[in-house]
């Protein structure tokens, strides 16, 4: 089974992207924060992290650099949560190693479909 | 696959209100000017998230008004644009706004109220205004795209001979953790299709890095796609990557290919999915719909959740454990044979059950315990306002914000503490003017404190203005016939008297405090908490209410009495005394009821048998006890036959299969698993027909005047 | 119908019928009064107990013995004899608690205990053969009863617990 490393501050939008996925078959694992998440990767490696982009404590784009820095995630899939009005933040995604983003706000079906592109 | 998102709901609603409380109190540290290099950002992130979950849960009316909220606070966060006073007040009153949404969601209302338009309105003019970018930029480029992608797809329609897709990856692509045939896989699943595989890039194996993408590729497709749809395919690599799409023209290239394209070897996964797999384009397309969900009316409307510290329930089932531990040990006694030393382990074993009860109870308890922070935190927002109105300057300190607290008693002393904090700030502090020409500081101070003293949880409202007038307070009591002129009475007596029913040292009614609503209301509040509220004061430094709460509604301290055969709990905080009566003392009041003359004071006395109707043992009083209760700051004696254990009871509902019951505040099952029911003293002295004690002290005159 | 039926034997068929629902008969648990026998629908039982005392609430109707403790839960009892009028009687050995599931007025669920001389026997009566209450002869407050219904061995005095309940 597949594992997914889901990271985001706010809880509803946390447990709506668990439950998603964990009905798509996959593993999760829930993070509230850059340091809670990057704490967890570091003692277990996921096939893929998801994170939000704005967050207390560390961001996203902050964990996604510390990530790739790691040599268990140079290739795992790193995607990043953003909304509409975040479009430079994808640029600043990548540069950080970020491999790609879904756009809030999404649905299920659309986050799964996501997935797709980089795990299967 | 479908989701009911509306079992995330009451979850976003939750952190959504505490987001809201939060951008709050940041935004009241700005007006404050004491806010640190954070503030912009909590504030700015709570609006971001009730956005971005709005307008995944379908909330289109918050997603749209956070909107503009969001692209304003972004503009300050990238110092774009100062914060400015008139800002604060919007984004406050946005705040009450979004709350009101939130409350009327979920409550199953998807109604908005009428400031939202305004203040959206508001929002729009001061970012048009000042924002050489135009009105929303996003949006509009939003609807171009839409425009486009329409216009492309309209393209599609009138020709389907499809598509000839070239992808370079750039060399590193698998270290961005993208993944070339997964993307190949993707694009073929658009439709029929013809895949070649471009392996002449490959390096000599000197050369070769192991970690590097040489490969390239050369997709056809045969499908009524549209190039936005392929373009989606390598959204997140176009950058990088060398991807030419071009349409496929000539009527050769259209011919369709056979079952099995041909597909270089390398690639058995993308073979054995690719079999003639059509996509149907508007499938797509009506996936990009944001899913509207109207909120479950049932249920979530009184869903009343309280969100629980990770470490209260790891101490719950490490508790939990414990016990299991000592079921165990305890049955496996049981089984061996009895002997002087099992018995004796046995009793350890109980002991230890015992132990684990305690501590497994006082853990549930602390469950519902929350920081008194969630109540002092409405109050910086309160002052705020409050002082603006009256023209005050004020400085709110709050101290002991993570006192804990049972959530009941907590959600209960709110109102009594908001009117007190009012109280303080008209009453209390004068004006600023009048604050330099006594030699005080022009700013006046509201101090809320907290802190546990031995089973109570202490809560102080402090200020520092003019202090209760005892002259103004006797004058206005003797004018409302509370006491007569010839009544001597201690400062502390006088300033007791501003808890007396209809009460008001107020001049002129204000607006603010003068709401019908007096100091007696505030104190019969607590005292239905079981708690207490007293008051200190000095004229011209100021005064100190002190509210005295329980921790817990769920569990109080008992004394068990006896009548007869029937026993009762009176809670032992209202317990002053208990006492054998010596008859000397007695004298019947009004040929009524009788008063004990103690100590200097009068007490009435309450015969429980004959409230209650039972039959007592004790035919005269000096046969039974006497429990002395404080009731609305007085005396009361309750005579029963006997006092029995004292002890910690559960308190259960009466209620919830029965009906109230007058004098009776609830019940509880004692360790022999009868019930026994639990005395409301003030609602028991009000049956028994005794007038509040506090003032039958003082009046001299007929008691019995206002007996019911 | 047999006087010497067993509460636990009584309580394991009740929950035997947890979600069978009939259309076509309703089920209904007799008991006896004052040598009179009623019956309420067997859906509205949560279960028997034998009479073991109730805590007396203070200033309440006659008719109310107390509230016991059922596993945690304070639940009223209410003498049924004394509820409907008819003479009182000492509590003897077969005098067991029906433990009545109702709704108040305002729509709330309770649950409430009523004490009756001894359970008789459960019926199965179908709709047709529930009758309307004619005007009755004894002293039984016609709100509280719901029809008659009409078994081989004779007429059941059918009570509403929704109305009998409410106090």
């Amino acid at each position: 089974m597949k594992k997914i490393l889901a990271v985001d501050d706010s809880a509803s939008m946390r447990q709506m992207v668990s439950f998603t996925l964990q009905r798509a078959g996959y593993k999760v694992t829930e993070a509230k924060d850059g340091v809670e998440a990057l704490g967890i990767a570091k003692n277990e490696t996921f096939d893929l992290v998801l994170s939000d982009v704005n967050m207390p404590n560390m961001d996203g784009i902050s964990l996604i650099r510390e990530l790739r820095t790691l040599p268990e995630y140079k290739f795992v899939p790193l995607l990043m949560l953003t909304t509409e009005s975040g479009l430079d933040k994808k640029t600043e995604g990548k540069q950080a190693g970020a491999t790609g983003w879904i756009v809030k706000p999404f649905n299920p079906d659309q986050l799964i479909a996501t997935l797709g592109k980089v795990l299967r | 696959m479908t989701v009911d998102l509306s079992q995330f709901y009451q979850v976003f609603f939750d952190e959504s209100l505490e987001g809201l409380d939060a951008m709050e109190a940041e935004l009241l540290r700005y007006s404050a000017g004491t806010q640190d290099d954070e503030s912009i950002n909590t504030i700015f992130r709570a609006a971001h998230s009730i956005k971005g979950g709005s307008g995944t849960f379908g909330f289109d009316s918050i997603a749209g008004f956070t909107h503009v909220l969001e692209t304003l606070l972004d503009q300050i966060r990238e110092g774009q644009r100062e914060l400015t006073n008139q800002h604060i007040d919007l984004l406050l009153q946005s705040i009450d706004c979004l709350r009101d949404m939130i409350n009327r969601l979920s409550a199953g209302d998807d109604s908005v109220p009428d400031s939202a338009a305004q203040l959206k309105a508001a929002f729009e003019a001061i970012l048009n205004d000042e924002n050489e970018l135009g009105p929303e930029p996003e949006a509009l480029q939003a609807k171009q795209i839409l425009e486009e992608t329409s216009s492309l797809e309209q393209l599609a329609d009138t020709q389907t001979l499809g598509w000839k897709v070239t992808f370079v990856p750039s060399e590193d692509i698998l270290m961005t953790g993208n993944e070339p045939l997964f993307l190949i896989q993707e694009l073929t699943e658009l439709g029929d299709h013809e895949v070649e595989l471009i392996t002449e890039h490959i390096p000599q194996w000197q050369q070769l890095k192991p970690e590097y993408c040489y490969l390239r590729w050369v997709v056809k497709l045969y499908c009524d796609c549209t190039e936005q749809q392929i373009n989606e395919v390598f959204e997140w690599v176009a950058d990088e990557c060398e991807i030419k799409i071009e349409k496929l023209q000539t009527k050769s290239e259209q011919s369709i290919p056979a079952k099995h394209p041909p597909l270089t070897s390398t690639q058995p996964q993308t073979a054995m999915q690719s079999v003639t797999q059509t996509t149907d384009s508007n499938e797509q397309i009506e996936q990009t719909k944001p899913v509207v969900n109207k909120p479950a009316k049932s249920k979530q409307a009184d869903a009343n959740s309280i969100r629980v510290g990770i470490d209260k329930v790891d101490s719950l089932i490490n508790m939990v454990g414990e016990l299991v531990i000592t079921q165990a040990m305890l049955s496996q006694l049981f089984e061996s044979e009895m002997t002087s030393q099992t018995l004796s382990r046995m009793k350890e074993g109980l002991a230890q059950l015992e132990h684990n009860t305690r501590d497994l109870q006082e853990s549930v308890m602390r469950i519902r315990m929350l920081p008194i922070s969630f109540v002092f935190s409405r109050f910086p927002r309160l002052v705020r306002d409050t002082g603006q109105k009256l023209g005050k300057k004020i400085e709110l300190v709050l101290q002991g914000e993570s006192t804990e607290l049972d959530k009941t008693v907590m959600e209960k002393i709110s109102d009594p503490l908001v009117h007190l904090v009012r109280n303080a700030i008209d009453h209390g502090l004068e004006l600023p003017e009048q604050r330099l020409a006594a030699g005080k500081p022009e700013t006046g101070k509201v101090t809320l404190n907290s802190y546990h003293q031995g089973g109570n949880v202490v809560i102080e409202i402090i200020d520092d203005g003019k202090g209760l007038d005892p002259v103004k307070i006797k004058n206005k009591a003797i004018a409302n016939g509370l006491i007569s002129a010839s009544d001597e009475l201690s400062e502390e007596q006088v300033n007791l008297l501003i808890f007396e029913a209809g009460f008001s040292t107020a001049e002129a009614v204000s607006d603010l405090s003068g709401r019908g609503v007096g100091m007696d209301v505030v104190k019969s509040n607590i005292q239905a908490l079981n708690g207490t509220v007293d008051v200190e004061s000095e004229v011209g430094k100021g005064t100190t209410f002190r509210i005295r709460l329980p921790l817990t509604l769920a569990i109080l301290d008992g004394q068990l009495v006896r009548i007869g055969q029937h026993i009762y709990i009176i809670p032992l905080v209202n317990i002053i005394e208990s006492l054998q009566i010596d008859p000397k003392g007695v004298s019947r009041i009004g040929g009524e009821y009788d008063v004990l003359h103690l100590r200097g004071e009068y007490v009435p006395i309450v015969c429980l048998a004959d409230v209650f109707l039972h039959k007592a043992d004790a035919q005269s009083l000096t046969e039974g006890l006497l429990v002395v209760v404080e009731v609305d700051g007085g005396k009361v004696g309750i005579f029963v036959d006997d006092l029995l254990a004292q002890q910690q009871v559960v308190i259960k509902s009466l209620e919830a299969n029965y009906n109230k019951v007058e004098g009776i505040s609830g019940a509880t099952i004692l360790g022999d698993g009868t019930v026994s029911l639990i005395i409301d003293i003030i609602s028991l002295v009000r049956m028994a027909g005794v007038k509040s004690m506090a003032t039958a002290n003082l009046v001299s005159t007929d008691v019995n005047a206002e007996g019911v | 119908m047999s006087e010497d039926i067993n509460v636990d034997e009584l309580n394991q068929r009740l929950g035997l019928l947890e979600g069978v629902e009939n259309a076509d008969v309703e089920q209904y648990l007799s008991f006896f009064l004052d040598n009179e026998e009623y019956a309420v629908d067997i859906l509205r039982v949560q279960e028997i107990r034998c009479w073991e005392g109730a805590t007396v609430i203070p200033n309440s109707p006659v008719s109310v013995k107390g509230v016991m403790n059922l596993r945690g839960t304070i639940v009223p009892v209410m003498d049924l004899r004394l509820r409907l009028g008819l003479p009182e009687q000492a509590y003897k050995p077969l005098t067991v608690v029906i433990v009545l599931k109702f709704e108040t007025s305002d729509g709330r669920e309770k649950i409430s205990g009523v004490v009756v001389d001894a359970v008789a026997d459960v019926h199965s009566i179908s709709p047709d053969d529930i009758q309307q209450a004619p005007e009755l002869s004894s002293n039984v407050n016609a709100t509280f009863v719901k029809g008659l219904g009409c078994t081989e061995s004779g007429a059941l005095i059918l009570l509403d617990p929704d109305t009998l309940l409410a106090i």
